[in-house]
């Protein structure tokens, strides 16, 4: 339905306005071509926003489980220990617990984060706000989602395989997960995990030149590209970030596939004996895959983290019934953040024996990267400051938002400084410092968005007390069990040990550990709140009409839900997507993109200020 | 509840002492950046709640003077943070391979290679007035999970793995290195007080990664000559003794 072409697709539009009741009976599509094999970008995000979620849950157990080992080392877990480790009596062996926290690390980072951001709220999101009836490449869009499936088919399959899932950290730095003989975890458990990585790449990648196609083509009459909400600059901004650093971890990939598999030896230098197996040959270099797999991983970051900084800038101008403060000094600090995001890769390195010159310009570019987020943090309280604030769910959610943000941004610079980075580098203070900007903002983002955009995706609200009650148990196990791991790192507690009290001077860390256990399981529970207000809702939450929230933006013109086509009007724009309690407005607070002011009033309305 | 600095929160080499400060600056910038944003963010939210029904918003689209301020504050006091920290860098990667001040070339000792494998420390240190050789020695001194090495001067070891990548870190020294496959990488430290420093590995290497616990022994020079002497004289004791007379 979509084409590159706007006069053509202008004149479907038209069509789509006059038989929009007989449309829906005549194109009746099947089960299998409407929920499954769906080319329709709604669906597409729905499947993708549904996915993540139970995948949320999964990395959420296997992190309950890595918790558990550090409050009670050794000892046998119930149920779940119980299921999986039964062979050793419910206990978490060493090497179960590196698998698990591997397993951890990359289904949120690869199934959760960041197809939930770009692969849900973007397919949802990017026609709807620029006014296109679907994506670009609709076809290429489902690819996109069903090529998670094979991803998490072979990340499943690895923990199946002769020693157990891959047990290198999600890092997989070599040689530990390039030599079979190096860990349980290497053998054929981490060649699948690579094949699924590659997949999960390849999904990104189609997503990502759909959105981009689609946002520079497809935008609405009068749709300029300053006129765009910042949730679709943060879209846009991500595909190309995505465009760009992916190929390099794609290759990387491969090499390290092909010095598994076909004897190459990119990443293998000569004379290493591991295990007592035979020395290896080859000329290669370990930290050329630091340098590949961070080239992508450090803008990955970013992916994850844009997307929602764009959706929370929308959702607080919404919920504080003014203007975004600083529209484009948001646009172009996100760009300013990408930018440099390519630049500053080797902070994750600074003591990974790379020329030690290098870690002085990446300690100033990573230092310097703080600017434009402390730019857009002074802008969010600008938008704040002022307004009539909403205190619904999906404003805590924000606020909470910002606020994780601005502890995981100050506890970044921290790490960027070179020479204190020499005593917190892979101590738990960096798990606090990257939990506290995925989960802390993200995440909380992400919960926020749903909320916010669930009446448009199945024209019901989600139930509002509800809401509450998993934002503030959400808040405080969260905090609970996030903000000590700061005092673990500064105390000098390595990450990925299975059991720390077996040093001396980590021993009394035990009790604060298992007070952050308990948090973490409040936290979990505090997930089925969410799923439960989700898919009850989506039958038996109450309807709602297109704008329930008073909102600006394109997607508030469409029906709730919207129908194939999106629009039954062709939107035409004439305002940026944040005039709210704008003084040509009338008697009511916002002013709709599509919503056109004489220019009689616009003059009256300046003179009477 | 001691959720500090490990032990008695001090740190016991030079450099250490730097790093700490270090921290505590950044800590002090950062605290006062968090208490003045949060309180800016509290008093919005404060003032939002508080709105009457028929007041109007602030209706603004942002401002260009307030954009420049907090523009270049923030650069300012990042630029400060970055270049303030460069100097103690160059002391802990660098300066060692330096000139003297006369531009002679710096004479390194290196007291032992310190070769790290799943999952343990092999130590090598050669024998006493002799500086250590790149490939092993008849008379060099081994020592498995216990590094000795003297106080009261700069000291440097060279550090390797056998097998996959490891690091080599002691909390207490502030000290941490990666050991690379393939690579030989010189880390120098001083220990300030002799005493026993508790070693670990501090980048993932295997199912036994927690269990790479070594000691760092730090003695006084003299201390340290003794040792490897009678180290040296229980490894190649072979339990010969000439008849008694």
């Amino acid at each position: 339905m979509s084409t590159l072409n706007p006069t053509l697709d202008h004149a479907d539009h038209a069509d789509h306005g006059d038989h929009s009741h007989g449309h829906d009976h005549a194109h009746k599509q099947s089960f299998i071509s409407q929920y499954v094999f769906s080319t329709d970008h709604k669906m597409i995000g729905k499947q993708f926003l549904i996915t993540t979620l139970f995948m949320m849950m999964v990395g959420g157990a296997l992190a309950l489980a890595v918790r558990w080992q550090l409050a009670r080392p050794w000892e046998r877990m119930p149920i779940f220990g119980d299921m999986v480790f039964g062979a050793d009596g419910g206990q978490i062996s060493p090497d179960a617990y590196t698998m698990l926290f591997t397993m951890h690390a990359t289904v949120m980072i690869f199934l959760v984060i960041i197809p939930v951001l770009a692969g849900a709220f973007g397919n949802f999101l990017i026609p709807l706000q620029i006014g296109a009836d679907d994506m670009a490449f609709p076809t290429l869009n489902m690819l996109s989602y069903w090529f998670m499936w094979p991803a998490i088919f072979l990340f499943g399959a690895s923990f199946f395989m002769y020693g157990g899932g891959p047990a290198a950290g999600w890092t997989s730095y070599p040689l530990l997960s390039l030599l079979r003989e190096a860990a349980p975890g290497s053998g054929d458990a981490q060649t699948l995990w690579l094949l699924g990585l590659t997949f999960v790449g390849v999904s990104s990648m189609m997503g990502s030149v759909n959105y981009m196609t689609t946002i520079i083509n497809m935008r609405a009459p009068g749709m300029t590209l300053f006129r765009m909400p910042l949730t679709i600059w943060s879209m846009f901004i991500t595909a190309i970030l995505q465009a760009f650093a992916l190929p390099v971890l794609t290759a990387a990939g491969f090499m390290m596939v092909s010095d598994r598999m076909l004897g190459t030896c990119f990443f293998v230098p000569s004379g290493i004996v591991v295990n007592n197996a035979a020395p290896t040959v080859g000329g290669g270099q370990t930290l050329l895959w630091q340098h590949l797999f961070w080239f992508y991983s450090h803008p990955a970051v970013y992916i994850m983290l844009l997307p929602a900084m764009g959706m929370v800038s929308d959702m607080l101008a919404c919920m504080c019934r003014k203007p975004v403060f600083g529209y484009k000094p948001m646009v172009y600090s996100m760009a300013a953040i990408a930018g440099l995001g390519f630049i500053v890769w080797g902070h994750h390195m600074f003591i990974s024996g790379m020329n030690p010159a290098l870690g002085m310009t990446f300690m100033v570019s990573t230092i310097m990267i703080a600017l434009p987020s402390a730019i857009k943090t002074f802008n969010w309280i600008g938008t704040i400051w002022g307004g009539r604030v909403q205190f619904n769910s999906v404003m805590l959610y924000c606020i909470a938002f910002v606020s994780m943000f601005i502890i995981g941004g100050l506890s970044g610079i921290f790490m960027a400084a070179v020479p204190v980075d020499i005593y917190i580098h892979d101590t738990y203070f960096i798990v606090a410092h990257f939990h506290y900007v995925i989960f802390g903002a993200t995440l909380f983002g992400v919960f926020g968005a749903i909320q916010f955009w669930f009446p448009k995706m199945y024209g019901r609200m989600m139930n509002e007390t509800v809401g509450k009650i998993h934002f503030v148990l959400t808040f405080i196990g969260f905090n609970c069990t996030f903000y000590p791991m700061h005092m673990l790192g500064i105390a000098g507690m390595p990450r990925r040990y299975a059991d720390p009290y077996h040093f001396p001077y980590l021993e009394h860390l035990l009790p604060l550990n298992q007070f952050m256990t308990a948090s973490a399981f409040l936290m979990g529970m505090a997930q089925f709140l969410l799923l439960g207000n989700f898919f009850y809702s989506m039958y038996f939450g109450p309807k709602c009409g297109r704008n329930p929230w008073g909102a600006n933006g394109l997607e508030w013109t469409a029906p709730s839900p919207p129908g194939h086509g999106n629009f039954d009007v062709l939107p035409v724009v004439y305002h940026g997507p944040y005039e709210y309690g704008s003084p040509v407005s009338g008697d009511k607070d916002f002013l709709m993109q599509t919503e056109y002011v004489p220019l009689a009033q616009r003059v009256a309305a300046e003179e009477h200020h | 509840m001691h959720w500090w600095f490990p032990g008695d929160g001090n740190a016991y080499s030079t450099l250490g002492g730097k790093i700490d400060d270090l921290f505590y600056l950044i800590l002090v910038i950062v605290s006062v950046t968090f208490v003045g944003t949060s309180a800016a963010l509290g008093y919005a939210l404060w003032r939002g709640a508080a709105i009457k029904s028929d007041e109007k918003v602030w209706f603004s689209h942002g401002s260009h003077s307030l954009e420049v301020i907090w523009t270049i504050v923030p650069s300012a006091v990042l630029l400060f943070i970055a270049l303030y920290q460069l100097d103690v860098w160059a002391e802990y990667r660098m300066k060692g391979f330096a000139k003297e001040k006369d531009g002679s070339p710096k004479v390194i000792t290196v007291v032992a290679e310190v070769t790290a494998r799943q999952f343990e420390w092999r130590i090598r240190y050669p024998a006493n007035g002799k500086p250590l050789k790149p490939t092993p020695q008849p008379d060099d001194i081994y020592s498995v999970n216990e590094l000795h090495v003297p106080t009261g001067g700069l000291v440097t070891i060279t550090l390797r793995t056998d097998d996959v990548q490891h690091a080599f870190f002691v909390p207490m020294l502030r000290v941490k290195q990666d050991a690379v496959p393939g690579k030989m990488i010189p880390v120098w430290f001083d220990a300030t007080m002799p005493g026993n420093y508790e070693m670990l590995c501090a980048e993932l290497c295997g199912w036994g990664h927690y269990k790479m616990k070594a000691m760092l022994v730090a003695q006084s020079a003299d201390d340290f000559e003794a040792w490897k002497d009678k180290a040296s004289a229980d490894q190649f004791d072979d339990g010969y003794r000439k008849p008694a007379e």
